[in-house]
């Protein structure tokens, strides 16, 4: 199957030599920071963690959101996903190959890396983060491949495969609940440390993997005719609709525990984000204008997806800036604003603003653009395998 | 120096002798447990709780009545331990290294009142470093046991080598008491000690209460420095003869951030 990467059109040529020059830059950056060392980043000691932690959270996420493709066809038997169930887990690999690059970019002694399989730490949340990811990387790598060949061959897939199919589920959930766990456990971390943690981070996830699983079917129905099928895109969309209606929900609970207990700790994040913090004398803002963006496109979105539902039209165009719409809308709520907001006070009672340098936002391209490569590749052979079926 | 010597012979006697014991003091510690639970007890962590000493806990109180005032013995202090540990000097503060520094009231103890602060806690700084907890969010989190309790002495260690600098220790402990390696230190080092290990690039590091040098009969290097006024008081916080228990018991002390549950080691009299 492996050889329909290597035949394809002009356009597919130029996307890929696209995402290729983000990876030599992101390559070379990380090299620079391999040699020089992390202090190329825009991190310090009262500030540590960063930009790739953050994006790594983020795609936990987005990994975990293809269980909202999975559950619903293998548990469900719902027929109108099986053509885009495959989409699913094949972004589910990229993104979990993206959450491990961007780990590795983040650790200061990456040869050593090892260490955490040499010396397993059942006490430490990241032993179990690591545990989960692989497993979960594991076994979208069988699932989609062994079900794929399957098709490719038109008979039935085997029957072990669904044993894998039903570990899977499981599994999608634990690797965000787990990647939860990494914040919600800290003491003296006020913002992180709390229990909604885990199941605010599964809801944003439900609505930004499938948002982008939307948005790649209506680009491939475009260059690749690839039909996902109005009933699997319209249900879609209302599953990204609740999901981002519960996230929404759950942003404002941390307020309302924040503002009405009117304890400093759980309220300076938060007033970080979205006002300003004010300490001696300076205002600290540089994330409020980011997510009030967030804030605009979530509720943007949610507005599109209401007048589609409302009118019943089905427009693919709406239907794609609605789903842009949300995920930016919860990377910035949760691949930028969750991280940095959380560390903007020290434990030390200083304030201390991240602004990443070049050299990282380079490598964080790099990596992003890895990422999608794969996915790309993934999806190439998808699409020709079921190309190859119909004709 | 006799009478340390002899000291750090009773923190060794004691240790072994905690090792033979310790099934007893378990049941010790059960039955009490126990017996306390039938009245109102306080709830556990922070000062109130009773504890049933296990073995070697080394403390440090820091009496800073007699620091008040004398700025350049604070940083006579904490240069010999930067001395004394090859810490590289950054000078772009989000680079910096420290194991024990020096900062206001309000950052060293934010979650105790600095409104309408006193004149002493507002023209003084405060030491801060590492608490080495009793229960250390930092062991908690790390990932290859690169961070670590020597049950022996309740010092709370780092294996440089083995550390893969993830940095969730610095993340778990809340009292930012420990620094990464951003930079390689060793050009940044002013005056090299090799009796002590310099540190590479990528991995965390933070005072280890000088392991190294009570494991040859010596006092921490801070400790030391403050002689002059005997400011700071090393000891074994379950020993109920050492000078640390002592002036627990003469003086009210304070910790940092109590309500965490973490139990520092380290107590302050202001």
């Amino acid at each position: 199957m492996i050889e329909k990467v290597l035949k394809g059109n002009s356009k597919y040529w130029m996307w890929l030599a696209f995402l290729s020059a983000f990876i030599a830059v992101g390559a070379i950056c990380y090299i620079r920071q391999f040699i020089y060392g992390m202090g190329l980043t825009g991190m310090g000691r009262d500030l540590t963690w960063g930009l790739y932690i953050s994006q790594f959270t983020f795609l936990v996420g987005v990994a975990a959101g293809g269980l909202m493709l999975v559950l619903p066809y293998y548990i469900h038997d719902y027929k109108a996903f099986g053509r885009i169930t495959i989409l699913g887990e094949f972004l589910a690999i990229g993104a979990l190959i993206i959450c491990l690059m961007f780990i590795l970019a983040d650790i200061g002694q990456v040869v050593r890396g090892l260490n955490m399989v040499w010396h397993p730490t059942p006490n430490s949340m990241l032993f179990w983060d690591m545990v989960v990811l692989w497993g979960y990387l594991i076994l979208n790598v069988l699932c989609g491949w062994v079900i794929l060949t399957a098709e490719r061959k038109q008979v039935k897939p085997p029957k072990w495969i669904y044993i894998f199919v039903y570990i899977s589920i499981p599994f999608a959930v634990s690797i965000h609940t787990v990647t939860a766990m990494l914040y919600c456990g800290l003491p003296g971390r006020h913002f992180w440390l709390s229990a909604i943690t885990a199941p605010r981070f599964l809801a944003s996830a439900f609505a930004a993997g499938p948002a982008l699983i939307v948005i790649a079917c209506i680009i491939m129905k475009k260059v690749a005719h690839f039909d996902a099928g109005k009933e699997a895109i319209t249900k879609l969309t209302t599953i990204i609709m609740y999901a981002a209606i519960i996230n929404a929900f759950f942003v404002c609970l941390e307020f309302f525990v924040g503002y009405y207990s009117n304890i400093p700790g759980h309220m300076h994040s938060l007033e970080y984000l979205f006002f300003g913090l004010e300490h001696n004398g300076h205002v600290y803002n540089n994330l409020v204008p980011f997510m009030w963006t967030s804030v605009f496109l979530c509720f943007g979105g949610l507005g599109i997806f209401s007048y589609l539902k409302i009118t019943k039209v089905y427009n693919e165009l709406l239907i794609g800036v609605g789903c842009a719409a949300i995920f930016i809308a919860l990377w910035l709520d949760k691949g930028l604003g969750f991280v940095m907001g959380g560390l903007v006070v020290s434990p030390l009672e200083e304030i201390n603003e991240y602004i990443p340098t070049a050299n990282e936002i380079g490598v964080t391209l790099g990596i992003w653009a890895t990422g999608i490569l794969i996915v790309t590749l993934l999806y190439k052979i998808a699409i020709g395998v079921e190309h190859e079926v119909e004709a | 120096m006799d009478k340390q010597r002899r000291n750090f012979l009773k923190v060794a006697g004691a240790t072994a002798l905690a090792g033979i014991t310790a099934p007893a003091v378990v049941k010790l510690t059960a039955s009490e447990a126990m017996a306390s639970s039938e009245h109102a007890a306080p709830a556990a962590g922070g000062h109130g709780e009773v504890e049933a000493p296990t073995g070697v806990r080394l403390g440090l109180v820091i009496d800073m009545r007699k620091l008040y005032g004398k700025p350049e013995l604070m940083d006579k202090i904490i240069a010999s331990c930067n001395k004394v540990h090859n810490i590289p000097h950054f000078e772009n503060k989000k680079d910096e290294v420290k194991w024990i520094w020096k900062m206001p009231f309000e950052n060293v103890f934010p979650e105790h009142s600095s409104y309408h602060e006193s004149d002493l806690s507002k023209e003084n700084e405060y030491f801060a470093l590492c608490n080495h907890c009793d229960e250390p969010p930092c062991v908690r989190v790390c990932p290859t046991k690169a961070t670590f309790k020597v049950e022996e002495t309740g010092i709370i260690a780092m294996d440089y080598h083995r550390c893969i600098g993830c940095r969730f220790c610095m993340m778990g402990c809340p009292y930012g008491a420990r620094s990464f390696n951003w930079f390689d230190p060793r050009p940044h080092i002013k005056e090299y000690n090799a009796e002590f290990p310099t540190r590479m690039r990528g991995v965390v590091e933070k005072c280890n209460f000088c392991g190294e040098r009570l494991a040859k009969g010596l006092e921490p290097a801070c400790v030391e420095a403050a002689k002059e006024v005997g400011a700071l008081i090393f000891g074994d916080l379950n020993d109920p003869e050492s000078e640390i228990r002592k002036v627990l018991a003469e003086n009210h002390t304070i910790q940092r951030k109590p309500s965490l549950g973490t139990k520092p080691s380290v107590f302050y009299i202001v």
